[in-house]
């Protein structure tokens, strides 16, 4: 591993609302401990919180690997879950695949893949029905 | 920040070393090094949960003695709403509390509860003018202010930019007894606030929102508690100088601020904890339908605060009477009292939390924390002075701590420094004394 990254890797376990959002806490934690600017951890940890709670809601859980560099913080989520038919569809705010369980939960407004772009500098959907989902999340730390 | 003034200081003669403080503390300010808890000045925001923990009274807050209204020709006394709430109110009303506050010297007395209304005007003026940023944090609580300046420095934005209602009132007040006094100078007067909460000491001598607190000193209700009882047994005709209503008084208690927010999406939350929680879901951009929030770090509300003489509960049952004995208001607030009572400057981000300046040092820092952390029991056991292991893992890579500090790793390697002796003790040649004994 080079000195000027850190990699940090968190299991998204699934059907537990409790602890979503764990993953993002903990990167969180880290970029307050390396001084980066609250206003960009905001930015990061809302986005990533974002591709959390789909992996959980959407594909039973998943993984999300992050790596810190003193130049930007990339967020990977991947899930093994049911794939995402249209990304562009999904990319409109208010829509949503979230079943009315879940949406009873108050979850599943369709904001999710919205907000990842809106937060972040660079976003990137990888997805393949029946496979997976790749969510990377890119926000730049210098800029 | 090496001079900056906290009102929680350690007895030391009194501290035992013990870890009942480091594990309440909620900004991991403490640590027992040598056998006393140590405050890390630049964590601590007074908020007093240690004082209210500490079993041997060690952890103590600090406030001015009343002989410093000496140094001032004219006083006035500023009384927490809370203060109202220390008596049967039965026996001894707001009236004759006000009275006993002038018998014992004050030339004259301003209700907090005053400003809190003027407070709640302000905070509504300014929510119904700036839609955008929502929800708005209450600025009243000190505590909880400077525990945003600490761990939530993105929230800096929410906080209400509207001074205390301890400032509004010393404002007022000296306003009011200049134009009551002609020929009196502001600077003659000193303006004292008595006060149920340690952190307001901290709040007069280094203020946030103001260059210049417009307060001269800081009384605690414990301090003043058995001087006013005195004096109230005597008065037969209380004075008629009540300034507040109920909208006003009920500050003392947690949602008491709140529930003057024109607004049905309002949030109040007491307890420095649950306020954590509730910090870190904004922080997540949650709860952005709410309009305010009022966060007490005090159980209760002002009314738990740390220098107080009454249960809580009891206070809080007091509180509940207020509201059937008053109107919401007695008079209504005016332009003049509205004058000058935005924030002078933004609060700043003091950051703690940082490892090094240079994100790659820091990085560096962050790995050899990681590693040392393995190492470490997670037991969280509190022995080495540190409130968590991971705590200790941190002090370590900041230079303020060693691995042997942790009780588990140095008998560790007590016991494997000792089975290596006793390894190569059997690899020792015979003694003379063996020699002896084998003859």
């Amino acid at each position: 591993m080079s000195d000027s990254t850190v990699k940090l890797h968190y299991d998204i376990d699934a059907e537990d609302f409790t602890t979503a959002g764990e993953a993002s806490s903990g990167v969180k934690k880290t970029l307050t401990r390396l001084g980066v600017n609250p206003e960009l951890i905001k930015r990061i940890s809302i986005a990533m919180y974002e591709a959390e709670i789909n992996a959980v809601i959407h594909a039973n859980g998943g993984f999300a690997d992050v790596e810190i560099t003193p130049e930007m913080v990339k967020v990977v989520i991947s899930d093994n879950g049911p794939g995402i038919p249209c990304v562009e569809d999904a990319m409109k705010p208010g829509w949503s695949t979230a079943s009315n369980l879940v949406r009873e939960m108050g979850f599943g407004a369709g904001m999710g893949l919205p907000n990842m772009k809106r937060y972040t500098d660079e976003m990137c959907v990888e997805s393949e029905v029946g496979v997976g989902t790749k969510i990377t999340l890119i926000v730049y730390l210098n800029r | 920040m090496s001079d900056y003034f906290h009102s929680i200081v350690l007895e030391e003669e009194l501290c035992k070393g013990c870890t009942n403080c480091i594990k309440k503390c909620p900004t991991d300010a403490i640590r027992v090094q040598s056998g006393k808890a140590r405050i890390m000045k630049e964590r601590c925001i007074d908020c007093g949960e240690c004082v209210r923990t500490c079993p041997y009274k060690a952890k103590v807050a600090v406030t001015d003695p009343l002989e410093k209204m000496a140094d001032f020709k004219y006083t006035i006394a500023l009384p927490a709403p809370t203060l109202y709430l220390q008596y049967d109110i039965s026996k001894f009303g707001r009236d004759k509390i006000m009275t006993a506050l002038k018998m014992i010297g004050f030339d004259y007395v301003y209700e907090v509860a005053r400003g809190a209304e003027i407070v709640t005007k302000a905070s509504n003026i300014y929510l119904d003018k700036n839609k955008e940023t929502r929800p708005m944090i209450s600025s009243a609580c000190p505590a909880i202010v400077r525990l945003i300046q600490v761990r939530f420095p993105s929230l800096i934005p929410q906080i209400m930019p509207i001074k205390s209602p301890m400032e509004v009132s010393a404002d007022n007040a000296r306003r009011e007894f200049c134009e009551k006094n002609p020929g009196v100078t502001p600077d003659e007067i000193g303006v004292f606030f008595i006060s149920p909460c340690a952190a307001k000491m901290t709040s007069v001598r280094n203020p946030i929102e103001v260059s210049k607190s417009a307060v001269n000193g800081v009384f605690s209700i414990k301090s003043l508690y058995f001087k006013l009882l005195k004096q109230m047994g005597k008065i037969k005709e209380p004075l008629n100088i009540l300034q507040a209503g109920f909208s006003g008084v009920r500050w003392a208690t947690i949602g008491g601020e709140a529930k003057g927010i024109e607004s049905d999406n309002i949030l109040y939350v007491d307890g420095v904890q649950n306020v954590i929680k509730i910090l870190e879901q904004l922080e997540d951009d949650k709860l952005t339908d709410v309009d305010f929030i009022e966060a007490a770090a005090c159980p209760g509300g002002c009314l738990g605060g740390p220098l107080t003489v009454e249960n809580m509960y009891v206070a809080r049952t007091r509180n509940f009477r207020f509201k059937s004995m008053l109107p919401k208001l007695l008079n209504e607030v005016s332009d003049v009292e509205l004058e000058n009572t935005e924030f002078e400057r933004a609060p700043e981000h003091i950051d703690v939390t940082t490892l090094d300046e240079d994100i790659t040092k820091a990085m560096q820092k962050l790995r050899n924390m990681d590693e040392l952390y393995k190492m470490l029991p997670a037991l969280d056991c509190g022995a080495c002075g540190a409130p968590t292991c991971r705590a200790l893992s941190e002090d370590i890579v900041r230079g303020k701590a060693k691995l042997t500090d942790c009780v588990f790793v140095l008998k560790d390697r007590v016991r494997n420094l000792a089975k290596e002796m006793m390894e190569l003790e059997g690899m020792l040649p015979p003694t003379l004394d063996n020699k002896a004994e084998g003859r």
